[in-house]
């Protein structure tokens, strides 16, 4: 299944629905479109994996490298993910001790250090 | 013995293909329908990284997916890069990936071992038998 990406916003957050599966040859479609909301403005992002069906280490690597641009410019990002392959994969790489992870959008939002959904 | 070889040009849209195969195959071969999901991102993972070689060393050749079950599931994904490229593969900690300082390139080459060792229990990464480049050798065991 090809990538689909879809924005909105709730509250103070940025939530990119990503859905399908994110390769070496969909990611850098990713990496663009992280970027372009970075740019834009948006500091608080979450990114939805539900309807993710593949990820990969290509995928993961422009997930780390959203994360790492937002810290540097005192955001936050957040991942929202409850599918056990998926969580397989994060815990695999160690990657689980880096993203905040989360079983919903509600539950990123109440956890987001930033204080935005308090 | 079944064997089915696969042989694409270096490039990321073709990945996909020859993770579609190695799971038809796979299946055919009796391998268990829970350990699908990591063949597929195991496969992936190996073609990924050859495809990552050859277009760093700047290599038209294929990169080749050979796929056979006899007696287990075994795939090889071989590439011809220079073998001092391919071999030093290194699994990253949560300090290491968060680092500021890792490259994109490198994160992922990390990231990508760390799949590839951890879904995989018969996994080897040697140089090839003829001429130059890797092979990533993975075995999974048939159900039936």
């Amino acid at each position: 299944m090809e990538l689909s990406l879809a924005t909105r916003t709730v509250g103070e957050h940025t939530v990119l629905e990503v859905g399908g599966e994110v390769d070496v040859y969909t990611a850098p479609r990713l990496r663009e479109r992280l970027l372009e909301l970075i740019d834009g403005g948006a500091r608080q992002v979450i990114v939805d994996l539900g309807r993710v069906d593949f990820l990969d280490s290509t995928g993961l690597g422009v997930l780390v490298g959203a994360l790492k641009r937002l810290r540097s410019a005192n955001g936050s990002f957040a991942l929202v993910c409850d599918k056990e392959p998926l969580l397989k994969i994060f815990r695999i790489t160690a990657l689980d001790q880096v993203f905040p992870l989360h079983p919903t959008i509600e539950a990123a939002i109440a956890a987001d250090p930033s204080g935005a959904g308090a | 013995m079944a064997t089915v070889r696969l042989s694409f040009s270096p490039a990321p849209v073709h990945v996909r293909t020859a993770r579609l195969v190695g799971v038809a195959v796979a299946r055919r071969a009796g391998v268990r329908e829970d350990l699908l999901d990591e063949v597929r991102l195991a496969i992936g993972e190996a073609c990924t990284r050859a495809v990552a070689l050859h277009r760093q060393y700047g290599l038209p050749d294929p990169v080749l997916v050979e796929m056979s079950d006899s007696g287990a599931y075994q795939v090889r994904v071989v590439d011809r890069a220079p073998i001092e490229a391919g071999i030093g593969l290194a699994a990253l900690n949560a300090d290491e990936l968060a680092n500021e300082s890792l490259t994109d390139e490198a994160l992922t080459t990390g990231v990508g071992f760390a799949l590839l060792a951890g879904f995989v229990e018969d996994l080897q990464v040697r140089p090839v038998d003829e001429g130059v480049g890797t092979e990533v050798r993975m075995v999974w065991p048939v159900g039936r």
